[in-house]
């Protein structure tokens, strides 16, 4: 059996450049991908598709943005609520609060619906019908950007 | 003048290690500050309660009501332009037709006075409600342009 000799065993230094290369090139692509924005999107909600569903061309100004699930729960403000009149009371602080410390009027506050593509209508209707009676006038109702013709599919 | 003797030159190691770290602190912060936005779009409807909605000024134009009418099950049964039902396999597309012929949109800009009322059952399911706004409020054209024909679109009130 041989030995091999101690004494001239050499410092071994790994390659480090392809992976400093990899690196970078990851930190790249995530810098360019990242999104700041607060833009309120739940996974519970899967939103019915639209050829005509655009972003809008300028934010809003402090949006009100419920959620609307496919078993008729709603999403708001981080809560899940099972009733209208909790929503409903939630909706009716915030209105209260809107009031007081901001120089706005409710007709100009967007209040962005965003429900399952499979919710039932008669719920959203029921929520513009609460914002109504509550004085909000300006709806958005959020689709999901589609490229191909939603309305001959159906 | 000093010549600097060449043959003894001090051999620089380049420190990795600061630059690994903060280059991976780097890379870690982005990937958990990394989430997935898919693209979203809005129909922005103005819909003022009823009683505000009648003290404004009443158009000449008359309401164009759509009803969709929905399956036990909360799927689309029949879509009505007015009296008129329209069948077939795509009635979205019809109805969207029967708009565009409406509103008359050859080189103008769409409808800015006509409206469009929809009423949907309680059951019908949202998607359809969405398929109906769109086939109501516009159209791409072959290039991808987007034309609007209605832009005013509400709800009926709920039945007490």
């Amino acid at each position: 059996m041989r030995f091999r000799p101690k004494g001239v065993s050499k410092i071994v230094e790994g390659d480090l450049t392809p992976m400093i290369d990899m690196t970078f090139q990851l930190i790249a692509f995530f810098m360019l991908v990242i999104n700041f924005s607060d833009a309120e999107q739940d996974q519970r909600v899967k939103l019915p598709a639209s050829e005509l569903a655009r972003p809008p061309a300028a934010p809003y100004e402090q949006p009100l943005t419920i959620h609307v699930t496919h078993d008729g729960h709603f999403i708001y403000a981080g809560n899940e609520l099972t009733e209208l009149a909790r929503l409903r009371s939630e909706l009716l602080r915030e209105t209260q609060i809107i009031l007081r410390h901001t120089s706005k009027q409710l007709g100009d506050v967007t209040v962005i619906i965003r429900a399952d593509e499979n919710a039932k209508t008669g719920l959203v209707q029921e929520i513009i019908a609460i914002c109504q009676e509550l004085k909000f006038e300006k709806f958005a109702l959020r689709g999901k950007q589609e490229k191909v013709n939603t309305v001959g599919s159906s | 003048m000093r010549i600097r003797n060449t043959e003894h030159r001090e051999h620089i190691v380049l420190q990795m290690t600061p630059m690994i770290d903060i280059v991976f602190q780097l890379l870690v912060f982005f990937v958990f500050t990394f989430k997935i936005i898919l693209p979203e779009g809005d129909f922005n409807i103005r819909m003022p309660s009823a009683s505000a909605s009648l003290s404004s000024q009443p158009t000449e134009t008359p309401l164009l009501k759509v009803r969709l009418r929905a399956a036990p099950s909360g799927e689309l049964a029949q879509v009505q332009l007015g009296d008129v039902v329209l069948a077939g396999a795509a009635p979205f597309a019809k109805l969207h037709q029967e708009i565009r012929s409406l509103v008359d949109d050859a080189g103008g800009p769409g409808s800015t006075e006509q409206e469009v009322e929809i009423e949907a059952d309680y059951e019908l399911k949202y998607r359809y409600a969405m398929h109906a706004i769109t086939a109501i409020t516009g159209y791409l054209d072959d290039n991808g342009e987007q034309h609007k024909l209605v832009e005013r679109v509400r709800f009926a009130p709920l039945p007490q």
